[in-house]
């Protein structure tokens, strides 16, 4: 990671306005955001969005030469080009044919991304952006930090300044004041203009219409005012029918600000009459910009069923920390990430990628159905595979991959904390290391670990027959949630086997891009779990459940490697997570509570990949209520807690501060325990409720039923 | 004010829908009663003929019914010349809307001529009269009567223009009108 980027990273994490502000918004939206979606079947919505923008992806030329043979049957001129500079040309001789001095734009964030404005301004023509927030930023000459919302970052103090000190002087730091001197000043712009700039959110190819959609009534006056209009539309704006537009409008407007329907919806089919009767010149740039080739990529292609809400950047609990500054120019958050690859460089990725924590939080509100953090590890991969892996990540692997190299290196690691280690935790680390402890204590490596301490535990002899799957925090760090898991089977008249050959689940590999590591890895667990008679593989670490259950086939799928995919099915189809299959024997009456309990009271936090990948997050909740525990839940319970496995590691600047919230989320319910079940959040989770001091017990879900059970 | 008739089964979401994204809607049984109303608005908003102060009313079903020297001559400054100027200048727009869309309380209006955009662009506040006749429940059901093929520019409206921008701060009246007066009349043609 340049040092470049860490800086920007921390300038954002140090400035409470953008914090702030971001902060909030993101947690009204998600009420705002359900409540405008009341009586809206949202997956049907999204599912039609997906089929309608997948199929346009599919058939961008056929479709843009309808669109094009209809927009100028009604007299508009379309001009077609996979060229940047194209684009630019064709504008600015279209601005010298027509004596353009002055241009007004409504929001265009395909001009943006071609740079636009400074190739006109050079060429001494005067640009002025109209919607409110990308004026300001455009006179205080910075970029946008939220796709929906580009000045959020800015105070009114702030806006006050850039007015007074670029338009005129003395404005008061007051909001309904600026807001009426910005339409004063621009309307003034509005009606001078010679030529209009608008960017369109739809493009219906069936009769050449475009729509835009805005709520300051920006468009609709850039669109009436001046004799001439261009429109830039990327080529994925482009829908086949009109009826299409449905579904579009009604999630775009839901999505992006929480509202019913923007204040203005403007549908614009050719030339319509100037204000002096004279037909209007409308021309219609599809721009392409390698939107085309993005569609030739089998894992890319979905992505251009984006139509540009910004959702995935409101419920980020990365980017409502450090904002879109840091993410570039243009299009920022989890999305902003890919399409940055693809319309810029794949490079101006490398960084920012990193950023993604892979919680999904995106993945449940996206409109488009576009799995934003598999197509963020494809970059990855990638990216890895262009430039190769940092060496000291390779050197990592080599010794993951290893199975006894890595047991001694963990167990001489081991000895070298005992100076360090206190009840089971290690709280400051020497020098280099010691970044790693700032803002949690890291738990001891454990003497024994799992795979030897299973081999002391007295089972009773069952016909049927469970493998364990331990992961490495269990297997190392938590032998005890292992041991909970074996004694909870066993009451159900399961024996548990341990396939001694298992290895790391290879998740470590495939989030870091290392996607060979992340095969071996697969393979190596295959060839141990398949060795078994067992009617299921039990994991008690989501982020391993999932990669046995559906990263190894998509691993595979991503190398090539079709022809593993038969073993790696066999083993998902035995694959379960701890509560789901702790639950589905309750409720068979093979395992039976102790009845009457009182536990008291406890809060629950939901583990990303339990909740969102594996949809599991009410298992443990009625398992632990059947017990008798009383669950108070935390605010934002489904938050990311900030490990992110490597990440915390990687981008501690940013795993501490999400997991300060979550602690305070916590401490806020009043419970004196909270109980998870991921080894990974109980690691960051443990680990900063040990340096905050707060007197909570942080458990597996596993360790706290295990005596529950008669 | 009366209540929905039976011929506008959707005008009590259209109304609720539309002031909670900060319409003002009015309801009247003819266009007798709604051209007294708009001309007191007109007259309480103190519309008189100097920059600034004037109305403009783009041509509609509404007017053709009405004698508009006899208007000019009741609300001096009611101007139905509508050019840029005029417009850029005038305080208040009026103009009539096709249809309403209820769930989520929108106005739809063919805007192909210009005079029915600059009317509700320019102005601080713009009266949309709207059949409650013609008042759909949705855009699918919309889309049944609006064809771009033959309108070249489709205006939705809901509610005035507004921006978060600063602070997040909801503001109403950035480039677009603050006010928005919605006038419902029963009698005004359209029939579901």
């Amino acid at each position: 990671m340049r040092q470049q980027f860490k800086d920007s990273i921390n300038k954002a994490l140090n400035n409470p306005n953008l914090t702030g502000a971001l902060v909030r918004f993101s947690e009204a939206y998600r009420i705002s955001r359900a409540k405008a979606y009341e009586g809206i079947d949202f997956e049907a919505v999204r599912t039609r969005i997906a089929e309608i923008k997948s199929y346009a992806a599919s058939h961008f030329d056929e479709l843009a030469d309808r669109f094009a043979q209809n927009a100028e049957a009604r007299g508009a001129k379309v001009f077609r080009t996979d060229d940047p500079q194209k684009v630019r040309d064709y504008i600015l001789n279209l601005a010298k044919e027509n004596g353009v001095k002055s241009i007004i734009k409504s929001k265009s964030m395909a001009s943006e991304e071609i740079h636009l404005n400074a190739y006109l301004e050079k060429a001494g023509i005067d640009v002025q952006e109209s919607d409110l927030g990308e004026w300001i930023i455009q006179l205080a000459h910075q970029t946008p930090s939220h796709m929906v919302i580009p000045a959020i970052h800015m105070t009114k103090e702030e806006v006050a300044e850039v007015f007074s000190d670029c338009v005129e002087p003395g404005q008061a730091a007051d909001i309904s004041h600026l807001v009426k001197f910005a339409r004063g000043k621009l309307r003034t712009k509005f009606l001078n203009a010679d030529m209009g700039i608008s960017g369109a959110n739809i493009a219906v190819a069936e009769t050449g219409t475009l729509i835009i959609i805005t709520n300051e009534g920006n468009a609709r006056l850039t669109t009436t005012l001046p004799k001439i209009h261009v429109a830039i539309v990327g080529l994925e704006k482009l829908i086949e029918n009109f009826e299409q537009i449905t579904p579009i409008l009604t999630a775009l407007p839901r999505n992006g600000t929480a509202q019913l329907l923007t204040s203005y919806v403007t549908m614009i089919t050719g030339q319509v009459p100037n204000t002096d009767g004279t037909p209007k010149q409308l021309h219609i740039v599809l721009m392409d910009n390698n939107r085309k080739q993005m569609a030739r990529d089998p894992k890319f292609k979905q992505a251009l069923q984006c139509i540009r809400c910004a959702a995935c950047l409101n419920v980020c609990p990365v980017f409502r920390l450090v904002g879109g500054h840091v993410f570039g120019k243009i299009y920022t958050g989890g999305i902003g990430t890919i399409l940055t690859a693809w319309f810029d460089e794949l490079k101006k990725s490398e960084d920012i990628q990193s950023l993604c924590i892979q919680c999904g939080n995106c993945v449940e509100v996206c409109p488009g159905k576009i799995d934003i953090p598999a197509l963020i590890l494809e970059l990855r991969r990638r990216l890895a595979v262009e430039q190769g892996q940092p060496l000291v990540q390779k050197a990592i692997f080599s010794v993951v991959n290893n199975r006894s190299l890595f047991h001694t290196v963990l167990r001489a690691a081991s000895l070298a904390q005992k100076p360090f280690a206190k009840q089971g935790l290690i709280r400051h680390l020497p020098m280099f290391l010691s970044e790693m402890t700032e803002f949690r204590s890291l738990p001891a490596i454990a003497e024994t670990p799992f795979r030897d301490q299973f081999k002391s535990i007295a089972q009773p002899k069952a016909q049927e027959k469970a493998a364990f799957y331990a992961g490495c925090l269990i297997d190392f760090a938590y032998p005890e949630i292992g041991e909970a898991v074996v004694k909870i089977l066993n009451k159900a008249g399961i024996e548990v086997v341990f396939p001694n050959e298992q290895t790391c689940c290879g998740a470590p590999a495939r989030y870091s891009g290392a996607y060979e590591t992340a095969a071996q890895n697969a393979q190596d667990n295959i060839a141990a779990l398949l060795k078994q008679d067992v009617s299921y593989i039990v994991s008690a670490c989501p982020t391993c459940t999932v990669a046995l259950k559906q990263d190894f086939s998509s691993t595979f799928e991503s190398l090539g490697m079709t022809d593993r995919l038969p073993q790696a099915k066999a083993v998902a189809d035995k694959v379960i997570d701890f509560s789901s299959l702790v639950q589905q024997l309750v409720n068979q009456g093979r395992l039976r509570l102790k009845p009457g309990q009182q536990l008291g009271k406890v809060t629950y936090h939901d583990s990303c990949h339990l909740k969102r990948t594996l949809k599991a997050d009410q298992p443990p909740r009625e398992l632990l209520r059947q017990a008798g525990f009383e669950i108070t839940e935390m605010y934002e319970a489904d938050m990311c807690c900030g490990m992110g496995g490597s990440y915390s590691l990687k981008l501690p600047e940013i795993s501490a501060p999400i997991l300060e919230r979550k602690l305070h989320n916590i401490k806020e319910t009043g419970a004196t325990e909270v109980l998870m079940d991921c080894p990974g959040c109980l690691m960051q989770i443990r680990g900063g409720i040990d340096k905050d001091g707060a007197p909570i017990k942080v458990e597996h879900t596993a360790q706290r039923l295990a005596e529950q059970f008669e | 004010m009366v209540s929905a008739t039976a011929t506008a089964p959707y005008f009590d979401t259209f109304k609720s829908r539309a002031e909670a994204a900060n319409a003002e809607v009015h309801h009247f049984l003819t266009p007798a009663d709604a051209l007294a109303f708009i001309l007191e608005f007109l007259r309480s908003e103190g519309v008189q003929d100097a920059p600034d102060f004037r109305a403009v009313w783009a041509d509609c079903p509404l007017l053709a019914g009405s004698d508009k020297e006899k208007l000019r001559a009741s609300v001096p400054g009611l101007v139905f010349e509508i050019t840029r100027e005029a417009c850029a200048e005038a305080k208040i727009g009026i103009s009539q809307m096709d249809w309403g869309k209820a769930d989520t309380g929108t106005l739809v209006q063919d805007a192909t001529q210009v005079e029915k955009r600059l009317v509700s662009t320019l102005p601080l506040i713009h009266i949309a009269l709207v059949a409650t006749g013609k008042i759909l429940p949705d855009l699918p059901a919309l889309l049944t009567v609006i064809d771009p093929r033959k309108m070249g520019y489709i205006s939705f409206i809901t509610g005035p223009s507004r921006t978060a921008d600063i602070e997040r701060v909801l503001t109403i009246g950035v480039h677009g009108p603050q006010r928005l007066i919605i006038v419902a009349v029963d009698e005004l043609g359209g029939n579901l």
